[in-house]
């Protein structure tokens, strides 16, 4: 195999990882919560300008950078992902469930604007150049540069998805559940179910920021049209391609539809003249939209569908005892007395 | 400030109110925040160009202007039958996707996303048939009339305020004083309750299709008459849409119609006191204004 092919593939299963970081983000939110969020691009936008923000040299013509390392970049651009999150879910949370929807639908609107508009900060429609990459000591080698950014990327979403397995295991990741699958049970145990859907959500909403942080790092430029709804939709379509519920399904949905994305861009460039081409594009979104359809009214569990989880401690003492846990909840029968 | 602020938001305004009035009632009767409504506007604005090009290769006298306005026969006649097409695209899109759902008893925030789906699935196809590029009713070059205190109007723009009026009133007219708007407000009410004494829900469902796909029609070729046709041009007004729609209450007529025109006037004002840049800000900061301090909505009743 050539050099160029192993570091495209390189590139291209690096990008994907980077998606798989905002879909593990939003399976917190939707897959264990149930809570809908439109506005995804936006959150991932706010991780990546403020990271950009934080690291990128002085500049005279905007504010900042601030030149700071990109370990602080990447966690800035998350807490305020996780800031904003925590108070679009403030504000719609206790209120009608698609609220939410709706709010976060205008966040990702006001962002973009707030991209656009708000020169002196975000540098508007032209965006911000020479953001730091990582291993950029070692970019004169093509190969060691791409295979150095995918391990990266790899640990992130490997770390990641760990500390996310813990915690969907975890007592707290529970109750999530418990309130998604039937609130009032939930709350007549005592617990506080909007609380608990506000963590989650910014928790969700930290993640994407840092998705938006890494992705920026690794792209090295960032601009508005970046993080239009298109990014949102192709999110969505990842996550519930993957299987909601389950944050295995969420790497796989990322890696398989970036995968068919790229595929199917590269088939219309090939294919159709240079006229045509975004044109032959919107049948691409198209495509986005039926499958989202269809995966809802076909196969509502995705690809791998959710995982059941119980508590760690409780396998293991079933496991020791050699008891069979019966995985679907079926009615006990009481022999008749 | 410039009093043609008021004529400017009142023309956005109007649009607001009849594509609201659509998103209200679907919400209150289906239940869930319908993110395709704003997809059967641009549907309807592109159906009727698409019928009345061709009303007018059929016949070049019905795209001779009429008297005042600014577009022949054809447009008219055109938009008659795009509004029972974006009705039967309605119907057809509950039945092979709400329909389902609902059947299935689904939650309303898997409707709201196989809404997503199929407002994504709808703009592609739109701009797959007719390409990006924006697209007009008509060339006709329109003098606005003076209408005193420095105001202006086209005359098409006076057609389309008075259009919306009576609309707005015959919406307001059939939910209050006839009886498919009694068992309309009835399944808002409680549908279970309505089904038990006798109300036919599906017909219900059927008509607030109708009806809220009728108004987003209109609205749809206002838009285009006044502004242009671009595929984009339904979800750019979704924003405001859901903001007048939550700020009205959801459910009320009189309510979404009051709200859009208080949307279209923020954003003239905005437009002429802060700069056309952040004109897309002010249905957000309606919507968070109106979450924060009055969730119902002004003409809404406070509910769980």
């Amino acid at each position: 195999m050539s050099v160029e092919l192993v570091a495209y593939g390189c590139f291209f299963l690096t990008m994907a990882l980077t998606y798989a970081i905002m879909c593990l983000g939003l399976n917190l939110q939707w897959g264990q919560t149930g809570l809908f969020n439109v506005g995804i691009a936006g959150f991932v936008a706010v991780g990546a300008y403020v990271s950009a923000l934080l690291t990128t040299p002085d500049v005279a013509d905007r504010l900042g950078g601030f030149g700071l390392p990109m370990p602080l970049g990447w966690l800035g651009g998350s807490l305020s992902a996780a800031l904003i999150a925590y108070l679009v879910g403030r504000l719609t949370i206790r209120l009608r469930a698609d609220y939410l929807a709706i709010a976060t639908f205008g966040i990702a609107a006001a962002v973009q604007l707030l991209a656009l508009n708000l020169e002196p900060v975000t540098g508007g429609p032209f965006g911000i150049g020479f953001i730091p990459r990582p291993f950029a000591g070692r970019a004169g080698d093509p190969l060691l540069f791409s295979v150095l950014n995918l391990a990266l990327v790899a640990a992130v979403v490997l770390l990641l998805y760990m500390a996310l397995e813990r915690l969907v295991r975890s007592p707290w990741g529970r109750v999530l559940r418990a309130i998604r699958e039937d609130e009032p049970a939930a709350l007549a145990l005592g617990k506080n179910a909007n609380r608990f859907r506000l963590q989650a959500f910014a928790i969700g909403g930290g993640i994407m920021g840092l998705a938006g942080a890494v992705q920026a790092h690794f792209i090295g430029f960032i601009a508005p049209e970046n993080y239009l709804p298109m990014l949102t939709f192709q999110v969505w379509a990842m996550l519930i391609v993957g299987g909601s519920g389950n944050n295995r399904g969420a790497i796989l949905g990322a890696v398989l539809v970036w995968g068919i994305w790229a595929l199917s861009a590269a088939f219309i460039s090939a294919t159709f003249e240079p006229g045509q081409q975004a044109r032959a594009a919107s049948l691409q979104i198209a495509l986005i939209g039926v499958a989202i359809c269809a995966v809802l009214l076909l196969r509502p569990q995705g690809v791998l569908g959710e995982a059941r989880v119980v508590s760690r401690h409780l396998l293991e003492a079933v496991g020791s005892r050699k008891i069979r846990v019966a995985t679907d909840a079926q009615p006990v029968r009481q022999p008749p007395e | 400030m410039n009093p043609q602020v008021l004529i400017d938001g009142l023309m956005a305004g109007a649009l607001y109110g009849l594509g609201a009035i659509g998103v209200t009632l679907t919400y209150s009767i289906l239940r869930f925040a319908n993110f395709a409504h704003s997809e059967l506007l641009t549907f309807g604005a592109y159906a009727a160009l698409a019928l009345s090009s061709a009303l007018g290769a059929l016949s070049a006298g019905l795209l001779e202007p009429i008297a005042p306005f600014s577009f022949g026969w054809a447009l008219p006649l055109a938009g008659l039958v795009a509004v029972a097409l974006t009705g039967l695209l309605a119907l057809a899109v509950d039945a092979i996707l709400f329909g389902r759902l609902r059947h299935r008893r689904s939650s309303i925030i898997v409707m709201v996303m196989a809404s997503f789906g199929a407002a994504l699935t709808l703009r592609s196809l739109i701009e797959f048939a007719f390409t990006s590029k924006p697209a007009y009713f008509t060339r006709e070059l329109q003098i606005a009339l003076p209408l005193g205190q420095g105001m202006r109007a086209t005359p098409d723009q006076l057609l389309s305020l008075a259009l919306a009026a009576i609309l707005v009133i015959g919406v307001h007219l059939l939910l209050t004083r006839t009886a498919i708007g009694r068992s309309m407000r009835a399944v808002s009410e409680n549908q279970a309750l309505a089904g038990v004494v006798g109300v036919d829900v599906r017909r219900v469902i059927r008509v607030v299709w109708l009806l809220g796909a009728a108004l987003a029609c209109i609205a749809g070729i206002m838009s285009g008459l006044l502004v242009q046709l671009r595929p984009y041009m339904g979800f750019d007004l979704l924003l405001p849409l859901f903001a007048a729609a939550i700020l009205g209450g959801i459910g009320s007529v009189p309510g979404a119609m009051l709200a859009g025109l208080i949307v279209g006037l923020a954003e003239a004002a905005t437009v002429q006191l802060v700069g056309a840049e952040w004109r897309t800000a002010v249905a957000f900061v309606i919507l968070v204004l109106v979450l924060l301090l009055r969730p119902q909505g002004l003409l809404g009743r406070a509910q769980a």
